[in-house]
C-alpha cells in the first residue's frame, strides 16, 4: 500500500478502485490475525481534531490507533480547542501536525477537512465535514458488503429512507456505482429521493442500473443488501402522507420475512426506530458488525496512510 | 457619437449591452489616471445592442476575469493604430478570489484567509463548483 502513503482521504472517491480493493484486503487480514498488527504504529501518534461532538467516529479512530500500538491526542468540542480563542483551522492544524504524525478532523463546516490538509504536512482524515463527506464510513459500508457478501459487484442493493438529505447514502451509491453490474433500489417517499445528481452519477458509473420505489415490500425479495436510514417526521409535507407511509420505512421481522436467506441489512447507526428491535437477532442484521468493521478499515487506513502495513 | 480610434492600447468590443462598468470594475483599471472611454448602448448588428471599453496604453488584462464576466466579448490588443492581436475569451477552468462561495455552511464562511477557489463545471450552463463544499453557482 505504499501508494497511500502520505495521502489524504478528504472524499470518498479520494481512492481509486484498486486502491480501496488493496485497503480491504488489509482490513482483512487485520480481521483475521489482529496480533499481527498490535505494533505496527508503535511510536506513532494520532491527532484528533473533533469541532464537534462525535462518540462513534471518535471512538472508532482511538480504538483503531490504541490496537495499533500507537497513542492518541486531541480535543472533542469547539469549546476545548484553540478555536474558542479564535484561531483558523489552518493554524490549528499545522501546529497540531508539528506533534502528530497524523491527524483526524471532524468540523461542521462543509470543506473543512480540505483546509486541514491543505495546511498540514501529516495525513488527513476527514472524519466528517458538516453535511458533506464522511469518506471512513464509506469505506465501512463497503468493507461489510464485501466481507458479507464476498464481492463489490453485481449486487443488487436496496436503500431505504431518507434519500434526499442523507450524504451516507448519497457517498455509498457513488462508491457502488464504480464497481459493475449493480443494480439500485431506491425506496423512498416522494418527497425524499435522492438528488438529480445521484441519478447521474447511477448513469454514469459502471453499467448500473436503478428504479425507484415507494414501499419496500416491493423490492424486499429480490434484494442482496438493504441499506436502512431514518425517516424523520419532520421532512414529510404533510402529516396524512407521514402516516400512510411511515409504516413502509420500518424494518421488522414480519417483512424481514419477505426477504432472501442471504440478504443482509446495513444501518450506518444510530438507529433510532426505522429497524425493530426484534431484527436485531435475526443472522442478516449486520449493522454492528458493520461499526465493527470501521473500526478494522480505519486501522487499515491509518497504516496505509503511515506507510506501517508493511 | 464618435471616439477617436488608439494607438496603442485595448480595445474590449461586444461586451453585453449595460455590463461596461462591471467589466470595468473587475480589470481594475485606474480609471483616474488612464485614458479610457466607455460607449455603452452602442448599435450591434449580432446583438441590437453592446458595449465597449477602449483603453489606452494598456495592453494586458486579466482575461480570466473578463472571460468569466461575459466570455462573448472579443479583446483587441492595439500596437501602432492596428489591432496586433486577438484574444478569445472562453471560461477559465479555475478561478481564485473571483466568485464568492455564499454557502452558509462552507468552510469560507469562517475561513478569512483561505482563497475562494471554484472550478468550471458545465460551460454550456456556466456553472462552476466551490473547491471546499461542492456548492455549485451560475456565472
Amino acid at each position: 500500500m505504499a501508494v497511500l502513503q502520505g495521502r489524504d482521504l478528504i472524499e470518498p472517491l479520494d481512492f481509486s478502485v484498486e486502491e480501496l480493493d488493496g485497503l480491504f484486503d488489509l482490513s482483512m487480514r487485520v480481521m483475521d490475525r489482529p496480533g499481527d498488527f498490535a505494533k505496527k504504529c508503535e511510536g506513532k501518534l494520532l491527532a484528533t481534531l473533533f469541532y464537534e461532538p462525535s462518540t462513534r467516529t471518535r471512538f472508532s479512530f482511538e480504538a483503531a490507533m490504541l490496537r495499533l500500538g500507537g497513542k492518541v491526542l486531541g480535543f472533542s468540542g469547539e469549546q476545548n480547542s484553540s478555536a474558542a480563542k479564535g484561531e483558523s483551522i489552518a493554524d490549528t492544524v499545522r501546529t497540531v501536525a508539528c506533534y502528530a504524525d497524523i491527524a483526524v478532523i471532524r468540523h461542521p463546516k462543509e470543506g473543512s477537512a480540505r483546509v486541514a490538509a491543505a495546511s498540514a504536512d501529516v495525513p488527513v482524515i476527514n472524519g466528517g465535514d458538516g453535511g458533506h463527506h464522511h469518506p471512513t464510513q464509506t469505506l465501512t459500508d463497503l468493507l461489510t458488503i464485501r466481507k458479507e457478501k464476498g464481492r463489490l459487484r453485481n449486487l443488487r442493493v436496496g436503500l431505504c429512507g431518507d434519500l434526499k438529505f442523507g450524504r451516507t447514502v448519497h457517498s455509498l451509491i457513488k462508491a457502488l456505482a464504480r464497481y459493475e453490474g449493480m443494480e439500485f433500489y431506491l425506496i423512498s417517499p416522494e418527497e425524499l429521493t435522492v438528488p438529480e445528481y445521484v441519478r447521474k452519477d447511477i448513469k454514469g458509473g459502471n453499467g448500473s442500473r436503478c428504479a425507484e420505489v415507494e414501499r419496500m415490500q416491493d423490492v424486499l425479495p429480490r434484494l442482496d443488501i438493504l441499506y436502512m436510514t431514518r425517516v424523520q417526521k419532520e421532512r414529510f409535507f404533510n402529516e396524512e402522507d407521514y402516516v400512510r407511509l411511515k409504516d413502509s420505512y420500518i424494518l421488522d421481522a414480519e417483512k424481514m420475512g419477505l426477504a432472501s436467506a442471504d440478504m443482509i441489512v446495513m444501518h450506518p447507526l444510530p438507529r433510532v426506530n426505522e429497524i425493530s428491535t426484534e431484527v436485531d437477532a435475526d443472522p442478516r442484521a449486520v449493522y454492528f458488525k458493520q461499526a465493527k468493521n470501521g473500526m478494522y478499515a480505519r486501522m487499515a487506513l491509518i497504516m496505509a496512510l503511515l506507510g506501517a502495513d508493511n | 457619437m464618435e471616439v477617436n480610434s488608439i494607438e496603442r492600447g485595448i480595445v474590449i468590443d461586444h461586451i453585453r449591452a449595460g455590463f461596461a462598468m462591471k467589466v470595468l470594475e473587475y480589470l481594475n483599471i485606474d480609471t483616474g489616471n488612464d485614458t479610457v472611454a466607455v460607449i455603452m448602448n452602442a448599435a450591434s448588428r449580432k446583438h441590437g445592442k453592446k458595449d465597449i471599453i477602449k483603453i489606452e496604453n494598456i495592453t494586458d488584462v486579466d482575461s480570466a476575469a473578463l472571460g468569466l464576466l461575459d466570455h462573448t466579448a472579443t479583446v483587441n490588443i492595439i500596437e501602432d493604430g492596428r489591432i496586433a492581436r486577438k484574444i478569445k475569451l472562453t471560461l477559465p477552468l479555475k478561478v481564485i478570489n473571483v466568485i464568492k462561495c455564499r454557502n452558509p455552511r462552507c468552510v469560507t464562511s469562517v475561513e478569512p484567509a483561505i482563497p475562494h477557489v471554484f472550478h468550471l463545471v458545465d460551460a454550456a450552463k456556466e456553472e462552476y463548483r466551490c473547491e471546499y463544499c461542492d456548492e455549485i453557482v451560475k456565472v
